[in-house]
C-alpha cells in the first residue's frame, strides 16, 4: 500500500478543482451513498419487521429525532469552523433547568391564561439570555485566549454542569405549566411541534452557513485560520459568532427536551454528547473541520434513528444500537478510505478485461 | 506547577489534616487508578493522536476477567494475563483503524467505545460480580507506619503499581529510542515519516501502550473496590484527560512530560480532597474542575505566548 500523507486523509488529486467539489457535497460521493443506505435500511426494516412502515412509527420517529437532532445541530457549527463544543449538554440541561425554575417558581395555581402565558414568555427569555451569555463567554474563550476549544469546552462543560448539579442537588426538577406540555405536543397536519422545530432550525443553519458571509468564513476559518485571517476575515469575532450560534441551538434543545420529558435535570441526555460527534461524522463534517453540510447531518441522524426504532422493534436492546452506530461509522469511514483504491482496482479489472477482449478481438481479426 | 504549589499551600494552611501522611497516601491510593490510564493517555497525546475508549477498555478487560476468575475459577495469572491481552487487543484495533482505515484518533476511539461499552453492557446486563476471587480482593501491603495521632499509612500495591508504571513510563519515553520516535512522531508526523520512522508500528505501540495501561487500571480498580461494576468507569476518560492536559500535554502532540501530567493529577486530586476537607459539598467539586482548567489553560497559553519560555501549549494552534 502507497503511504498517503498522514494528518489529512483525502486523496490529494487536483488542486483547486478537487477542493471545490468537496466544499459542494460536503464527502466524496456527495450525499448519494448516505441515502442509498437510508434506502436500504429502510426497504430492508420494512420487508423483516412487521408494521415498519406505519403512521405510528412515523410519529414516534419524529418525536425522538428532533432532541438529537437539534444537539447534534449545536454541534455541528463548531465542528466546521474546526472546533469542538463539549458543553452543549450542559448548556441545553441547564438552560432546562432555569426555564423549569422560573415557570415553576412564578406560577401561582389561580394565575389566569395570559399571565401563565406571559411568565412562559419570560421564562424563555430567560433561558435564551443564559444561551446567550454561555455561548458569549465561550467563544470569548476560544477566540481570544487561543486555547484549543477542546479544553476550553471541557472546562465549560465541567464548570456548567458543575453549577447545575450544586443548585439542584442532582434532583430532577419537574412541575410545567399545563399550558406548555399541552403546546408542545401538539402536531400540525399530524407532524409534531417538535419536528417542525427542529427543521426550521435545521433550514436556518443550513442557510447561514451556506449563504451567508458569517458561513463562509466559518468554513474557511476550518480549513485554514491563519489564511482566512490574511484575507481580512476578523478570525475572533467569527469564533464567538459561532459559539454563540452553538449554544443559541441548544436553547431550543431545552425547549424541545422540556417538551419531550417533562422535567428537566443536571444529567439528562449525557450519552448524547459524543453520538452528536457521531453523526457529524457520518453525515460527513471533517472532523479538522472546513468541511460539512446540515442536509449530509440530517441524512445520518435519519439513518441513526431508523436503526435505532427499526432494532427497537426487532426488541434489540439499547446498548446494541449504540454498539450498531459506532460500528456503521467505522463501516462508513471505511468505505471512504477505501474508495479510491476500490476504484483503482475496478478500473484496473475493467481495463485488463477490455484490453483482453481487444487483443481477441485482433487476433480474430488476424485470422 | 505554580497553580499547584498555591493551592497546595493554601489547603495546607487552611484545612488541619490535609498535609497528614495518612492523608496523602489515601490520595495517592485514590487516584492511582486515573494516574496510570493518565500515563498511557500520554504516551497517546505525545504521538499526536487522541483517545476517548481507554475507560471502556479498562471496563471490558475488568469485566473479562471477573467472568473468567469467577465463572472458570481461572487461576490468578491467567486472569491477569487475559486481563491485560484483551487491553492490549483493543489498544490495537484502535491503532488498526487509525492507521489502516485512516479514520481520525478522535472519531475512531468514538466510535469504538460505543461498540465495546455497549457490547460489556449488553452481554453483561448492567450486573456487577461481587464474589471476586481472595487474591483480587485482598489488600497487599508493602509497608505501613503508624503516625502520632494513631492512623494508619500504607503503602499498597496501587501506589507501589502507579509509581512502577509512572517511572517506566518516563524512562521510555525520555531515555529509549522508540520514545523519542513517538516524540518525533507527535511533533511532525510527516517529517517522521520521511526520516524513516516506521508511523503505522509506533501507533500501536503508542494505542498499545494505552490499552495495556487502561486494562491494568481495570484490574485495579477491581482490587480497590471488591467487586465488577460494567459502568463504574464512564465518564473517567474526560476527568484523565483533562488531567494529562492539565500537566501540559499538548492536544497535538509532541509535547508534554510524565512530571507534568503527575502534577495534572496531583492537582485534581488535591483539590477535590482540600474542598472536602475544608467541608465545602461534594457538588461543589465540578465547577471548581471547570474553572481550573480554564484558568490553568488560558494562563498557560498566554503566559507562553508572551515570553515563549514554556513551550507547553504554544505549540497548539487554535484550531488543529
Amino acid at each position: 500500500m502507497a503511504d498517503p500523507p498522514l494528518s489529512r486523509n483525502y486523496p490529494d488529486k487536483g488542486g483547486l478543482a478537487h477542493l471545490m467539489a468537496r466544499l459542494r457535497p460536503g464527502l466524496p460521493g456527495g450525499h448519494a451513498g448516505l441515502a442509498a443506505l437510508l434506502i436500504l435500511l429502510l426497504v430492508a426494516f420494512t420487508a423483516f419487521v412487521p408494521n415498519f412502515l406505519s403512521a405510528s412509527t412515523l410519529q414516534s420517529f419524529m418525536y425522538q429525532l428532533p432532541l438529537l437532532g437539534l444537539l447534534s445541530l449545536a454541534m455541528v457549527v463548531p465542528l466546521i469552523s474546526g472546533g469542538l463544543n463539549l458543553a452543549i449538554i450542559a448548556t441545553t440541561n441547564q438552560c432546562a433547568l432555569l426555564m423549569v425554575w422560573v415557570m415553576r417558581s412564578m406560577i401561582a395555581a389561580d394565575s389566569g391564561g395570559a399571565t401563565t402565558l406571559g411568565i412562559i414568555c419570560l421564562a424563555m427569555a430567560v433561558g435564551f439570555l443564559l444561551c446567550l451569555v454561555i455561548g458569549f463567554a465561550t467563544g470569548a474563550l476560544v477566540a481570544y485566549t487561543g486555547v484549543h476549544p477542546i479544553l476550553v469546552t471541557l472546562g465549560t462543560k465541567s464548570l456548567i454542569d458543575g453549577i447545575s448539579i450544586y443548585l439542584t442537588r442532582g434532583m430532577a426538577l419537574s412541575g410545567l405549566p399545563e399550558m406548555f406540555t399541552r403546546a408542545s405536543s401538539s402536531t400540525l397536519f399530524g407532524i409534531p411541534l417538535v419536528f417542525l422545530l427542529m427543521i426550521g432550525v435545521a433550514v436556518l443553519i443550513g442557510t447561514i452557513l451556506r449563504h451567508t458571509v458569517f458561513g463562509v468564513a466559518c468554513a474557511m476559518i476550518g480549513s485554514n485560520p491563519e489564511a482566512t485571517r490574511y484575507s481580512a476575515v476578523d478570525t475572533r469575532r467569527v469564533l464567538v459568532g459561532v459559539y454563540v450560534m452553538s449554544s443559541l441551538t441548544c436553547f431550543v434543545a431545552a425547549l424541545v427536551m422540556l417538551a419531550t420529558f417533562n422535567t428537566a435535570s443536571a444529567d439528562y441526555a449525557q450519552s448524547y454528547l459524543l453520538v452528536t460527534i457521531l453523526a457529524a461524522v457520518l453525515g460527513g463534517v471533517d472532523p479538522f473541520g472546513g468541511f460539512g453540510t446540515v442536509t449530509g447531518l440530517m441524512l445520518a441522524l435519519s439513518i441513526l434513528q431508523v436503526i435505532s426504532s427499526g432494532f427497537n422493534q426487532f426488541g434489540v436492546s439499547n446498548y446494541l444500537t449504540v454498539a450498531i452506530w459506532g460500528a456503521i461509522l467505522i463501516f462508513v469511514v471505511m468505505v471512504q478510505t477505501a474508495r479510491p483504491y476500490l476504484v483503482d482496482v475496478l478500473a484496473g479489472i475493467w481495463r485488463s478485461t477490455n484490453g483482453h477482449g481487444g487483443s481477441l478481438r485482433r487476433r480474430q481479426d488476424e485470422r | 506547577m505554580a497553580v499547584i504549589l498555591v493551592v497546595g499551600a493554601v489547603l495546607g494552611a487552611t484545612a488541619r489534616d490535609f498535609l497528614s501522611l495518612p492523608n496523602i497516601i489515601d490520595l495517592l491510593d485514590t487516584y492511582s487508578v486515573q494516574a496510570i490510564m493518565a500515563m498511557g493517555l500520554f504516551v497517546v497525546l505525545v504521538s499526536g493522536g487522541i483517545d476517548i475508549s481507554f475507560a471502556a477498555t479498562a471496563s471490558v478487560a475488568q469485566y473479562v476477567a471477573a467472568k473468567l476468575a469467577t465463572q472458570f475459577g481461572l487461576p490468578a495469572p491467567l486472569v491477569i494475563a487475559a486481563g491485560l491481552s484483551i487491553g492490549i487487543l483493543l489498544g490495537c484495533v484502535n491503532a488498526a483503524l487509525i492507521h489502516y482505515v485512516r479514520i481520525t484518533s478522535i472519531i475512531a476511539t468514538i466510535a469504538t467505545m460505543s461498540i465495546s461499552f455497549s457490547l460489556l453492557m449488553y452481554f453483561s446486563g448492567g450486573r456487577s460480580i461481587y464474589s471476586l476471587p481472595d487474591w483480587w480482593m485482598d489488600r497487599i501491603v508493602f509497608y505501613q507506619t503508624e503516625s502520632a495521632s494513631g492512623d494508619l499509612a500504607r503503602i499498597t500495591l496501587p501506589i507501589v503499581l502507579m509509581a512502577a508504571v509512572a517511572l517506566f513510563t518516563w524512562a521510555w519515553m525520555t531515555r529509549s529510542s522508540l520514545g523519542r520516535q513517538l516524540y518525533a512522531m507527535g511533533g511532525n508526523p510527516e517529517a517522521a515519516r520521511r526520516i524513516g520512522m516506521h508511523i503505522g508500528r509506533l501507533q500501536f505501540v503508542a494505542y498499545g501502550y494505552l490499552g495495556l495501561t487502561a486494562a491494568l487500571a481495570g484490574l485495579l480498580q477491581a482490587h480497590r473496590v471488591g467487586e465488577s461494576v460494567p459502568n463504574a468507569m464512564v465518564n473517567t476518560e474526560l476527568t484523565v484527560l483533562s488531567a494529562a492536559v492539565l500537566g501540559g500535554a499538548s492536544l497535538t502532540g509532541g509535547i508534554g512530560t510524565v512530571p507534568g501530567v503527575l502534577l495534572g493529577i496531583v492537582l485534581l486530586a488535591i483539590l477535590q480532597n482540600g474542598l472536602n476537607l475544608l467541608g465545602v459539598s461534594s457538588y461543589f467539586f465540578q465547577i471548581v474542575i471547570g474553572a481550573t482548567i480554564l484558568i490553568s489553560t488560558s494562563i498557560t497559553v498566554i503566559s507562553s505566548r508572551r515570553g515563549r519560555r514554556h513551550r507547553i501549549l504554544a505549540g497548539a494552534p487554535t484550531h488543529g
